[in-house]
């Protein structure tokens, strides 16, 4: 690896921690960005000649917020009104700074830099856009590509989220337990957004809008690890960490070269990533041994049952449906009994499946996961007509081409079967 | 003289590889790694998962404490390590706190194995020393 590429990811990797200690020395955020964006040009000239420093995130603190001191001295200057709060407590916090620069104290700070990104008032899209602009540094054209935006449209919407977060006011004292412990839920939740909205299209559609999004599903295990680091007891955060691995870890075999989605019980399982499979097994273990049960770790569970299986029919379905009822008990969502209907189709047939999702129909009437699985069990029971009716509903609420294409399939082959003497190889 | 050789690196950074990114290091490394095997001087070698994985058995107190993450004192030293295949965590911490039982004091980091390349030096004679 290049020396360049090596600071690129060192900068990129401390970001979230410089800039989040930044943001509590001058308690604004653009400040605090500039003087982040200020250390990152003082390291590409100074590490090439220099070497990096033993500490890269201490040292872009400290320079950081030396640029940004220097900088409001020069500015104050020629403004009438020096911002003097900003220049009083500089020698006080000085000298201790760099020894106090160990995993414990960031965790606040870098708690905090997330938390802002999950204000309520700002919608699931913005929250995230956010994220990836102030916690990850994505560029604005990286982001926009990610959502299929302009740069020009998506440069307003962080604009706008961020003079909505400005006035917010998120207190800068250290958190009491109770607050930090809703502080981390809502992070969490945030974090998996991100990932989230990666997975849903990674792969589909164009290429390069592929790789875009699939790099959010990168970011999100990064902040993830981040979080991990920064709370190394917290069961859930194991298995927010262990999902989104065990989940990522399939992304080279959801589609084919068609960029059409494979289902899990066709994917080729050489394909899945066997590292992040590791790693995700791993966390789930160590969650397992607090013995406290959360959505995350249920379903990073979930997922480990798929991971550890070798070939589909290897599953241990019986186990999959068990975790989905707790999983129900947990976090009771109609979203959550059609996945438990996968594995009771699995378990005790279609039939019992489908008796399971029918009361779901009005709640989940507009999603497009419902209409696809309900077709797909009409049609192991040999209801062709019916099933029809349900893939032609999915199809109109398809999110993705690739999730089009793949309810089309079905109905080709329900076409194709239904053609005289198709029925007949069907049933063979 | 048997030596071993201890990788120090920015998880954040190396963890961020891409698939293809990490393939290409480890071929590079995998032909490296033939050729000092070939020529009887590599021994196993083994890729740790990230320090996130990691379980602390602090031997120092009684019982030794179960803590999640690293080893993070900076007052004592690697002096050695195990190799386990065990069924998983519970069981990995059992063989930590048999060994512990009978050398007490310091701790035991139990870390995953991510990589693991069972090498074999030729015959040695291994210097004989005392348990770390």
């Amino acid at each position: 690896m290049t020396d360049l590429a090596w600071i690129d990811a060192a900068l990129t990797s401390a970001r979230p921690q410089a800039l989040s200690a930044l943001l509590r020395y001058f308690r604004d955020l653009d400040t605090a960005e500039e003087a982040f964006q200020d250390a990152c040009l003082r390291a590409l000239k100074a590490w090439p000649l220099n070497g990096p420093p033993r500490d890269p995130t201490a040292w872009l603190i400290l320079v950081g917020r030396n640029a940004a001191i220097d900088g409001t001295r020069r500015r104050s200057r020629q403004e009438p009104l020096p911002p003097e709060e900003l220049i009083s407590d500089v020698d006080d916090v000085e000298t201790p700074l760099v020894e106090r620069l160990d995993g414990a104290h960031y965790r606040d700070d870098v708690l905090r830099l997330l938390f802002i990104c999950c204000h309520p008032d700002l919608p699931a899209t913005q929250q995230i856009a956010l994220a990836l602009r102030i916690v990850s540094g994505l560029s604005v054209r990286q982001i926009a590509r990610a959502f299929l935006v302009g740069e020009s449209a998506m440069e307003q919407r962080i604009t706008r989220a961020k003079a909505r977060i400005a006035r917010a006011e998120v207190p800068f004292e250290a958190p009491g337990p109770a607050e930090r412990a809703e502080r981390l839920a809502a992070v969490a939740a945030m974090v998996y957004l991100v990932f989230n909205e990666g997975y849903s299209a990674a792969g589909g559609e164009g290429e390069g809008e592929g790789e875009a999004r699939g790099a959010l599903c990168d970011e999100a295990i990064r902040l993830a690890r981040l979080l991990l680091r920064l709370f190394q007891t917290e069961p859930e955060i194991m298995g927010l960490t262990a999902l989104m691995l065990l989940q990522h870890a399939r992304t080279q075999a959801r589609f084919d070269a068609e960029g059409q989605i494979v289902l899990l019980d066709d994917q080729d399982r050489s394909l899945w990533y066997p590292q992040m499979i590791a790693e995700g097994l791993a966390l789930i273990d160590k969650a397992m041994r607090h013995r406290q049960p959360g959505p995350y770790q249920v379903q990073a569970a979930i997922a480990a049952l798929h991971a550890r299986s070798a070939r589909p029919q290897d599953t241990d379905w019986p186990q999959i449906d068990r975790l989905y009822a707790t999983l129900e008990r947990l976090q009771p969502s109609p979203v959550i009994t059609l996945n438990r209907a996968v594995a009771v189709s699995k378990v005790a047939g279609p039939q019992a499946a489908l008796e399971l999702i029918e009361p779901l129909e009005t709640r989940l009437s507009g999603y497009f996961h419902f209409h696809g699985l309900r077709g797909a069990l009409l049609l192991q029971l040999g209801r062709g007509e019916a099933a029809r009716t349900a893939f032609d509903r999915a199809i109109a609420l398809a999110n993705t081409a690739a999730e089009a294409a793949n309810i089309r399939l079905h109905l080709d082959r329900l076409i194709r079967d239904s053609a005289p003497g198709g029925a007949a190889r069907a049933a063979q | 003289m048997l030596y071993a050789i201890l990788c120090y690196n920015d998880e954040d950074v190396v963890w961020s590889w891409t698939e293809a990114e990490n393939a290409a290091v480890m071929a590079r490394l995998g032909a490296v790694q033939d050729r000092l095997s070939a020529e009887g001087k590599l021994g196993p070698s083994l890729r740790l998962l990230p320090t996130t994985a990691a379980t602390t058995l602090r031997k120092s107190s009684d019982p030794p404490l179960v803590i999640d993450g690293p080893f993070a004192e900076t007052k004592e030293q690697l002096l050695g390590f195990y190799v386990l295949d065990v069924a998983d965590l519970d069981a990995a911490l059992e063989v930590a706190r048999e060994l512990g039982a009978v050398n007490p004091g310091g701790a035991y980091e139990i870390r995953p194995i991510a990589v693991y390349m069972p090498l074999d030096l030729p015959a040695h004679p291994a210097p004989r020393a005392a348990a770390p």
